[in-house]
């Protein structure tokens, strides 16, 4: 229970859309949202099949947990083979309307084939409708909103959409719900629009029923709401300064990614950090941000509202930007400021409410961006390419106008779309691409933080910070402080941060909760919510389960060990910054041991063994 | 002997006034250790989690020792993100 037990399956060749019941056997494995719709990806799809084809399928899928009264139990994943990598992709978002899907009945919705015209999707309960999306496509995701609440006129319909980045093809754009939250990365929102689908529109009245123990469920979820609110983390330091704290930590510590990761500490850090967000502006007397924010069920409330400076040059003319919208988080903030080289402020806000406004994953974009920049200057992009722009590190001019022309597929935004990898190759410098599995990285440098190079490596969607987030151990010292710049345990490490995050993103809950609780926190309110004894060892096997799954896929797909690699740069460059001076990261130390410990061949394959063991699909 | 203070996040507020992004330079006696300087701010002790010393991890065990002409001490309340 818990579980809805029904998928909406969308045929989009033909428009019929069907109920069928979920796979029980399968949830009894893998749980829900991100490894239960890989399962029905495997089983339907082909892995060597066109991403961008119609023989590829789209799923958004929420976990048992989502709607229902477990903090921060508000996510769906959208999972597909990914068009930037090739590889498996699963992303997660927040906000609202994974909850209302779940609301309305449905554990997931399976989009298959391709709509021979832009369609959205309109779900009231059990309810669902293919409605014409002309006059709608071609909007930004800001504009679809507004115009599908227009139709729906239920201000309480939630609505995830893709933007004019999806459309002209950009490689890395997200699915945007609710404005400003993002199924952000491995270009989700790509592969919904190469189906002709613009938006999911869901209104779900029902609620989530089915809780197998009410009573002790609640009892539960008190009681863990009281570990988060009482954790310094989740209690205070989240809702005050959001993921943007990080910003300062990183630097300090010489590990924040700088000019397409040439360096490794960036000396406008603090003009974009979550301290600086706080710092009253001189023209209206008020702060970049506004106010925090949670999403569904949240009691953490990361989230950032923020405002630009009216007196800044970006948004003069422009009154879409001049109101409170998602702010900066800490990636965002990292890959269009640091990795830029752009310390303002207000323009990497700017960039960011683009990202929102198109649908675009601000980490791939910034990190495309910074790649382009370092090509500029040396020389292999020109300002004919770009039509006179000067793509130099530091401009935030280039910043703003980079962001509005891959929002739009506009000129040069069509090649920024590429992603980092496919730039880089075009303009003859693949080494300039800063990628594992053609996916950029995110905000740590692994010459400083040597797990996160084992993690970026192995990720079964390409450079990924959520996959391990080793930071927690390494760097902030949870649960247990280990060193950065040490090899010894990090496979371990990394491994035990897979599979429990794995398990986590499949039950419908947030991975923040992970800084206040473990499996042992969660475990509880999944088994009194949901049929079966859910224990800490039953969700670290199906967490284990998954990821074996995905990087089946990924096998299957034509990815092989060699793909665990990471660029020379960092394999080879070593950190210039005083306290990781001389130190690359490592890698060869610990793959070979996270091999062993995954139960692979020395090639990283997976053995006949592994798959008995998790009863894998043949 | 001068050193520079940096206190982030929640701790902004036990910044001595000339205080700039979020660090300030202070003098302080030869042999001054961390605790020391942390105790002279009035930083209470159970918000101060992490502690890096010219970018360096520094324990709770080893916060006993003297800083040196130069250091930077750098100071967050728990925090983390992602």
């Amino acid at each position: 229970m818990a579980w809805a037990k029904k998928v909406l399956r969308v045929n989009l060749n033909d428009g019929n859309i069907s109920s069928e019941p979920l796979n029980m056997e399968w949830a009894a494995q893998y749980i829900g949202q991100r490894g239960l719709a890989t399962r029905y990806l495997v089983e339907e799809t082909d892995p060597t099949c066109d991403p961008l084809g119609p023989d590829n399928k789209l799923i958004m899928a929420t976990g048992p947990l989502t709607g229902t009264a477990a903090s921060t139990g508000g996510r769906y994943s959208v999972i597909t083979k990914s068009p930037l990598t090739g590889a498996v992709a699963c992303s997660n978002s927040g906000g609202f309307f994974g909850a209302e899907l779940k609301s309305a009945g449905w554990d997931m919705i399976i989009f298959e084939g391709k709509s021979p015209n832009p369609v959205w999707l309109n779900i009231v309960d059990d309810k669902a409708e293919l409605c014409s999306a002309e006059g709608i496509w071609g909007q930004s995701v800001w504009e679809a909103d507004k115009a599908i609440h227009r139709i729906t006129g239920d201000p309480q319909t939630r609505i995830a959409a893709v933007g004019r980045s999806a459309e002209a093809g950009c490689l890395y754009s997200a699915v945007i719900n609710d404005l400003h939250r993002a199924a952000g990365r491995s270009g989700v929102g790509t592969v919904m629009a190469s189906k002709n689908v613009k938006a999911v529109a869901v209104r779900g009245t029902r609620g989530v029923g089915n809780i197998k123990d009410p009573k002790r469920f609640m009892q539960s979820v008190a009681e863990q709401k009281v570990v988060l609110a009482e954790n310094a983390v989740t209690g205070q330091g989240l809702p005050a300064l959001g993921t943007q704290v990080l910003m300062n930590v990183i630097n300090e510590i010489g590990a924040l990614p700088t000019n397409n990761m040439q360096q490794t500490q960036f000396e406008g850090a603090h003009n974009i950090s979550g301290e600086a967000m706080l710092e009253p502006r001189k023209s209206d007397g008020k702060p970049n941000l506004t106010t925090n924010a949670a999403c569904f069920g949240c009691t953490i409330a990361c989230g950032r509202i923020s405002t630009i400076d009216p007196s800044h040059y970006s948004i003069q003319d422009k009154p879409q930007y001049q109101q409170n919208s998602g702010g900066l988080e800490y990636e965002a903030a990292w890959a269009m400021g640091a990795d830029t080289g752009v310390d303002d402020l207000d323009a990497v806000t700017f960039a960011n409410f683009v990202c929102n406004e198109d649908g675009m994953d601000p980490i791939s974009f910034g990190a495309t961006v910074a790649a382009a920049m370092e090509l500029f200057e040396a020389g292999a992009i020109t300002t004919e390419e770009t039509g006179g722009m000067e793509l130099r590190f530091g401009s935030a001019e280039a910043l703003t106008w980079c962001a509005e022309k891959t929002g739009t597929g506009d000129g040069f935004g069509k090649d920024l779309g590429l992603g980092s990898k496919k730039l880089c190759e075009k303009y003859g410098h693949p080494e300039f691409s800063m990628t594992v599995k053609g996916q950029e990285f995110p905000a740590y440098d692994p010459r400083g933080i040597q797990g996160m190079g084992l993690t970026y490596a192995t990720s079964n969607r390409g450079a990924c910070h959520l996959r391990s987030y080793t930071v927690a151990s390494e760097v902030l010292g949870i649960p247990e402080k280990t060193d950065p710049a040490v090899t010894d345990g990090k496979a371990g490490l990394v491994k035990a941060f897979q599979d429990a995050t794995a398990a986590v993103d499949s039950m419908g809950l947030c991975v923040f909760t992970t800084f206040a609780w473990s499996l042992d926190n969660m475990a509880p309110q999944m088994d009194a919510a949901c049929e079966g004894d859910w224990t800490v060892e039953r969700l670290l096997e199906a967490g284990e389960r998954i990821w074996n799954l995905e990087r089946d896929y990924n096998m299957k797909a034509g990815l092989t060990g060699s793909d665990d690699n990471l660029p020379e740069r960092l394999l080879k460059e070593a950190s210039k910054a005083a306290p990781t001076e001389g130190q690359v990261c490592n890698l060869h130390e610990m793959l070979p041991e996270y091999y062993q410990l995954r139960g692979w061949t020395d090639e990283g394959q997976l053995t006949d063994e592994v798959r008995q063991k998790f009863s894998l699909p043949g | 002997m001068k050193v520079e203070l940096k206190l982030f996040a929640t701790l902004m507020p036990y910044l001595p006034p000339g205080a700039k992004k979020n660090a300030v330079t202070v003098e302080v006696e030869p042999g001054c250790t961390m605790n020391q300087l942390i105790s002279r701010y009035r930083v209470p002790r159970e918000e101060v989690h992490l502690v890096l010393l010219n970018g360096h991890f520094v324990n709770e065990n080893g916060r006993g020792a003297p800083l040196r002409e130069g250091d930077t001490l750098a100071i967050w309340p728990p925090v983390a993100g992602g």
